[in-house]
């Protein structure tokens, strides 16, 4: 989120050429990760010692600082400024504005946008955004079809001084202090400073206060942190005078990033909130991405993580929103650690196994509202207190996945994996066949009982979903996506399918809990619950078959493990979950079965080179730059979407490419690990970033996976190839250190010579963000 | 010696004891971590008294023991129980924001006993405490049975018939009550089974009286409820058990006494029940914002005048100057209404029967033998409460419960002022506000921190009956907590301890202004 604010500030500059006073800005942000981002974004800044912060604002009590991070491109705007500048530039393209109008619904037709009621008569419209602020959450619950817009209010406060005997310039750099949790700029030779308290005030829960907007009260108790932090930090403000307390509410999100584009299921119905106090910062890009998404249907850049159908109906409980905001407000200013799991609004979904595993020590982990275990803790062993825990370093799990993951390699593990969203495409003659064919890159034409791992694409050729589908029958198909795509695959399916009564799509993640067997032991397991021979001769990979385990019959069996290991998925009626789950530890007991969780399958995965929609694939990634071209079938009968443009960059190459990077000389105990947004050098340039990373437990050195795009000398994309890759020298930079790695274009085969590597084992699935 | 004169006021303003013979023995009170010192000999009670002021005189050796402001709290919280209504999400929807409690012992064991319960097959809430004398065996059992009377003579016909049928075919009960107990408020075992068979007859009864379709009245079910439960210890008594444990509990309940004081609490409608000298107040805030207190019980002592008119009429002329005497039911007893006390309640020769009868325990108690002066027309003692009804107003901020430990340390006013002060200084203090005066950010600061400070000063007591009872035990002369005069009173030897002070019980009920002006 925070790549957004300097990048869109320059666009505003550059495209709307407002008349606002732009300033320089300081920002103390105390962390070195930071300034790894904005090189990467091509934003200046640099590390500068505090007696320069002490010549940049001679306010600033400098005796405990390390350094700070300098952004000499920042600037400050004046919002009521911007939003003038803004109409009227807008109203000279002929835009009306009503002001003092209240719309008290959206009027929808058959899924569209057709109207805007207000209290001044009805508005029609094509496109309507809601872009509400706080009230955006009511106004979707407004109409008769109702959109969910998860964001709940906090009060927030900032002072305003009067002007300092020595006036503050106004080109004084904005100050933040995150330690403090402050930040502090010039305003009208005082200071306006305000800040992201740790115990933040939820308000208009119930969303019926609009008016009380205007005169908030002031809660000087509540802000005496802040104002001792900005105390401590400006020690000479203290007889300055005081001249307001201003409280003005904000709205947060539940994973502190805003919400844009079309909501599903209503075509024309775009929102743009939730800004997380950032509103202005983000503006300029913001609007900018979302004009591009209502003209031309998506925007330039892919957005997936600010994509409003990142949630769905399940987030939008007030009680939910309110606890999970509560929490969410506080981390704005605070070290954002890897593999940071919310506190609030968990146990939303469950499996039916949860009180099982969390007996057995499983520590959770959410994914769209669904728990799911990490990594097991052995009877008798502790973790460090959660506090502790959060490093960027060798995590206190470590050794806990190690044993997780070597026994996925030599005998057996179970996986809980029943947060993936399952949908069931049936229909009476071949029209789920017919759409399914137009939707996906893989040929979807295969006997019954087969698993197709394919692509949803784009116009674009780009990954909108990646999933695995298994031919039930002939005209019912069994498509398992990753849990985070349950609105968007859904709405991706729903705007591509004729209205035909007879093709039906039916979201079945309830009905279902899986389970992963994962390693060598796991068709024996198997077979002695079924009776059955499950040998890759009796049961080749890629297969799903019908069969009972345990007394449990009709249970899906699927020769998959999504991470290249040999194993089975069990799709279970949730109503047997129990009863296999209990069969199968028992019966796995003399395999050495037991549970793992997904930190393991993720590192299991990751060693395979196996990406991940939504972390490293998004709907600007093609199969041809991630060297999925074999799951691309150009010359089956239909004309998928996507083709022609996969056709096109066939010809011309791709200009990046998606690579495994295994790190060399990384001591795994004294240096900071690898997480994900690391920039990737190649002989000593920066060429792309990494986009996810694991421990890999059999290689014993870290594994990165990220995109390499090369620029030609003017600065255009340049065309990756083999050999370009092939020659280069690679270093990633961690926290400022750069560790030197091999780049690889193909997962490793020969490391993992003791399992017998089928040919088709290469289209094992891949996709853990499930 | 500031101190010693200190002590020595409390021992002109306590009277010791409330009954002037020989407690029974306490055997069960197994849970107490004290021995029972009195138990295994009891002498009189001039001999005890003359025995302990010598050992103050002779020995000053404990009043230079101090304990640190730690002991001190932990000696204090041992016994404090808190309890929030649950909220949905911040909201609470009950006219009752949750109570706190506690109790100190003076007694070794404690006679005072406390309860809180919700009753789950009606609405509202139960509070209730009980001061026990002679021992601490009625007052446990009015603990563990008397909620439920209650409870059961609240339940309407179809309810009464549900749990009649459930029990005779033997099929799982739908609780009651939920308790809200601290974990040194025990239960006892062994008599559950026999309080069981009592009730049970009890709503059989009920259900035979009542008509399908009324709901009961509280203050009748209450005054029903106080009644019964005593003529059922009576009974229990008379009849006895063949198990020789339980047949000498049941005498220990009859023969030892205890005064009770009950909250109902069910949306606005807030009655007491009370009988004895327990007493229920009312903090109520006025319009200027400081608290003022409304006493809603009328305590049944010689005190009352009209406590005093109700005995004398209840007996003949002849007995008009020996019915009460020395302020005393008989010369004997404070309390002119209690449960038990059946040497109060019963014929003298009913009396000698039981005695007879039970075990042999009861013959070498020296209480239950012992005839009251002047015994000619009982019963001089009933358990009737006097029902008041109150109708709960936005301004009632709480209710205090208290047993008169605390009524005779601290003057109801007081109480209120000190329970208010707490409660509102914990919740909320007057909002802050500029307002166009000129103040710096600095003097802004310093404000503030005191502000914070002063939040965090009140010695840390979460629970306000826990700084209710640190007012009551260490206040000076100024009202003020002084930490070594309660250092000093919370190191008494035991036997010295109900010297200087009673036990203290005190339940303090926090009621929501925004419920109760909704509604």
């Amino acid at each position: 989120v925070y790549l957004y604010s300097p990048a869109i500030l320059w666009q505003k500059e550059t495209e709307h050429n407002l008349k606002t006073a732009f300033k320089t800005a300081v920002c103390l942000w105390m962390i070195l990760l930071k300034c790894k981002f904005c090189r990467v974004l091509g934003v200046s800044c640099n590390v500068i010692k505090p007696k320069d912060v002490a010549r940049l604002h001679p306010l600033v009590n400098i005796h405990d600082l390390v350094g700070a991070l300098h952004l000499p491109g920042d600037s400050v705007v004046s919002p009521p400024d911007v939003n003038h500048a803004l109409a009227v530039a807008s109203a000279a393209h002929g835009v009306q504005i009503y002001e003092h109008t209240s719309v008290n619904h959206v009027v929808v037709k058959k899924g569209h946008v057709t109207a805007v009621e207000t209290d001044r008569g009805s508005i029609e419209c094509e496109y309507f955004v809601n872009c509400a602020g706080q009230w955006a959450y009511e106004l979707g619950q407004s109409g008769e079809v109702k959109v969910s817009v998860p964001l709940h209010g906090c009060e927030h406060f900032y002072l305003l001084t009067k002007p300092l005997s020595e006036p503050v310039q106004n080109d004084s750099p904005v100050l933040i202090d995150m330690d403090g949790r402050i930040y502090t700029r010039a305003w009208h030779g005082g200071i306006l400073s305000g800040g992201f308290e740790k115990n933040p005030k939820p308000i208009f829960t119930e969303g019926r206060n609009q008016l009380e907007i205007q005169n908030m009260q002031e809660d000087w108790d509540h802000f005496e942190p802040m104002l001792s932090a900005l105390l401590r930090r400006m020690p000479g403000l203290e007889s300055c005078e005081i001249q307001q307390l201003v409280n003005c509410p904000e709205s947060f999100t539940p994973d502190m990033r805003c919400l844009m584009g079309e909501t599903p299921g209503i075509y024309g119905y775009f929102v743009l909130a939730g800004m997380n106090s950032s509103g202005l910062s983000f503006a300029g890009g913001a609007g900018k991405y979302l004009a591009e998404w209502i003209t031309y249907g998506y925007p330039s850049a892919s957005v997936w993580p600010l994509d409003i159908k990142r949630f769905g109906n399940l987030q939008s409980s007030r009680t939910f929103l309110r606890h999970r905001v509560m929490e969410v407000m506080p981390l704005l200013y605070e070290l954002k650690v890897p593999r940071w799991d919310f506190q609030t609004g968990r146990q939303l979904r469950t499996s039916p196994l949860y009180d099982r595993l969390d007996m057995q020590g499983a520590r959770w982990m959410e994914k769209h509202g669904f728990e799911r275990a990490k990594y097991f803790i052995p009877a008798g062993k502790d973790l460090l207190a959660l506090d502790q825990s959060k490093t960027f370093y060798k995590p206190d799990w470590f050794d806990i996945v190690g044993a997780e993951v070597k026994c996925c390699k030599e005998a057996v593990c179970v996986i809980d994996m029943s947060s993936f969203t399952k949908f069931e495409l049936t229909s009476a003659g071949d029209q789920a066949l017919q759409l399914l064919q137009r939707l996906c890159a893989n040929d979807l034409d295969v006997p019954v009982g087969h698993i197709v791992h394919t692509g949803m694409l784009n116009q674009r050729g780009g990954y909108e979903n990646d999933c695995s589908v298994v031919r039930l029958s002939k005209n019912s198909f069994f498509i398992i996506s990753p849990t985070d795509q349950q609105v968007h695959c859904w709405s991706w399916i729903k705007k591509h399918m004729p209205s035909d009564p007879q093709l039906h799509l039916e979201d079945v993640s309830w009905k279902y809990t899986a389970l992963n067997l994962i390693g060598p032991r796991a068709m024996d397991v198997l077979s002695e619950l079924s009776y059955v021979s499950m040998t890759p001769e009796h049961f080749p990979s890629l297969f799903c078959k019908e069969m009972s385990v345990g007394y449990a019959n009709g249970i899906r069996v699927m020769s998959m493990t999504h991470t290249g290991e040999p194993g089975f998925m069990l799709y279970i009626p949730i109503e047997y979950a129990l009863h296999v789950y209990n069969e199968v530890m028992s019966v796995g007991q003399k395999y050495g079965i037991r549970n793992a969780g997904y930190y393991a399958l993720r590192s299991l995965r990751i060693e395979k080179f196996f990406a991940f929609w939504g972390q490293d694939l998004d709907s600007f990634t093609t199969p041809l730059e991630c060297g999925r071209e074999f799951r691309v079938k150009f010359d089956k009968d239909t004309d998928f979407l996507g083709r022609d443009a996969l056709l096109r960059q066939r010809v011309e190459g791709v200009s990046r490419r998606f690579v495994m990077l295994v790190l060399e000389d990384h001591d795994t105990e004294l240096d900071v690990w690898p997480w994900w947004g690391e920039p990737i050098y190649r002989n000593g340039e920066l060429i792309g970033v990494t986009t996810s990373s694991a421990y890999s437990y059999t290689l014993q050195r870290h594994v990165c996976l990220g995109f390499l795009s090369p620029t030609n000398t003017d600065g255009s994309p340049a065309t990756v190839t083999a050999d370009f890759i092939n020659r280069g020298d690679y270093e990633v930079d961690i926290a400022g250190q750069r560790f030197p790695a091999k780049a690889k274009l193909y997962p490793f085969s020969s490391l993992f010579a003791q399992q017998k590597r089928r040919k088709d084992d290469m289209e094992l699935s891949n996709f853990q963000s499930k | 010696m500031a101190a010693t004169s200190q002590v020595f006021r409390v021992i002109r303003g306590r009277r010791f004891g409330r009954i002037l013979v020989p407690a029974i023995t306490c055997q069960n009170c197994s849970r107490s971590p004290h021995p029972c010192i009195s138990a295994t000999q009891p002498h009189s009670f001039e001999q005890r008294w003359r025995h302990q002021v010598r050992g103050y005189r002779t020995s000053p050796a404990w009043h230079t023991y101090y304990l640190t402001p730690p002991q001190v709290n932990s000696i204090l919280k041992a016994n404090e129980y808190s309890f929030k209504v649950p909220e949905f999400d911040g909201k609470n929807l009950s006219s009752i924001m949750g109570f706190d409690s506690n109790q100190l012992p003076a007694n070794a064991p404690i006679e005072d006993r406390r309860s809180a319960a919700t009753c789950l097959q009606t609405r509202g809430m139960l509070y209730g405490v009980f001061d026990g004398h002679a021992g601490c065996a009625c007052a446990q059992a009015l603990t563990e049975r008397l909620f439920y009377y209650i409870a059961v003579s609240l339940l309407p016909h179809e309810t009464l018939m549900e749990l009649e049928n459930a029990v005779e075919s033997g099929r799982p009960l739908h609780p009651i009550l939920q308790w809200h107990k601290h974990p040194n408020d025990y239960f006892s075992k062994e008599a559950s089974r026999l309080y069981f068979s009592s009730l049970r007859t009890y709503w059989q009864e009920l259900l035979d009286l009542s008509v399908p379709g009324e709901q009961p009245d509280v203050a009748e079910a209450l005054v029903s409820a106080f009644k019964r439960l005593d003529n059922d210890i009576s009974l229990e008594a008379q009849v006895g058990d063949p198990n020789a444990f339980l047949h000498y509990w049941v005498l220990r309940v009859a023969f030892s006494g205890a005064t009770a004081c009950v909250a109902h609490i069910d949306g606005n409608e807030l009655h007491i029940a009370n009988t004895g000298d327990c007493r229920a107040v009312l903090g109520v805030q006025e319009p200027d914002g400081s608290f003022s207190a409304l006493t809603l019980t009328n305590d049944h002592s010689a005190q009352n005048e009209s406590e005093m008119k109700r005995v004398r009429s209840e007996h003949p002329l002849s007995e008009a100057k020996s019915v009460v005497k020395q302020d005393r039911l008989l010369g004997l007893l404070m309390p002119f209404r209690a449960f038990g006390d059946v040497k109060f309640k019963w014929s003298i020769e009913l009396q000698r029967r039981v005695l007879e009868s039970g075990p042999d325990q009861l013959h070498e108690n020296e209480h239950a033998k012992f005839i009251p002066p002047n015994y000619h027309t009982p019963p001089y003692l009933t358990a009737e409460p006097e029902v008041t009804r109150h109708h709960l107003r936005p301004q009632d901020r709480f209710l205090v419960l208290g047993s008169d430990g605390l009524w005779e340390t601290l003057h109801r006013q007081e109480v209120v002022r000190i329970v208010g002060e707490h409660l509102t200084g914990v919740h909320q203090q007057q909002p802050v506000s500029v307002g166009g005066y000129k103040v710096t950010l600095g003097q802004m600061q310093g404000l503030l921190q005191e502000r914070k400070a002063r939040i965090s000063s009140t010695f840390g007591d979460q629970n306000a009956a826990t700084h209710l009872i640190r007012h009551a035990v260490g206040n000076n002369e100024f009202g003020m907590v002084d930490h070594e005069r309660l250092s000093k009173m919370l190191s008494l030897p035991e036997e010295l301890a109900r010297m200087y002070r009673d036990d203290i019980t005190i339940i303090i009920v926090q009621f929501n202004p925004h419920v109760i002006s909704g509604q």
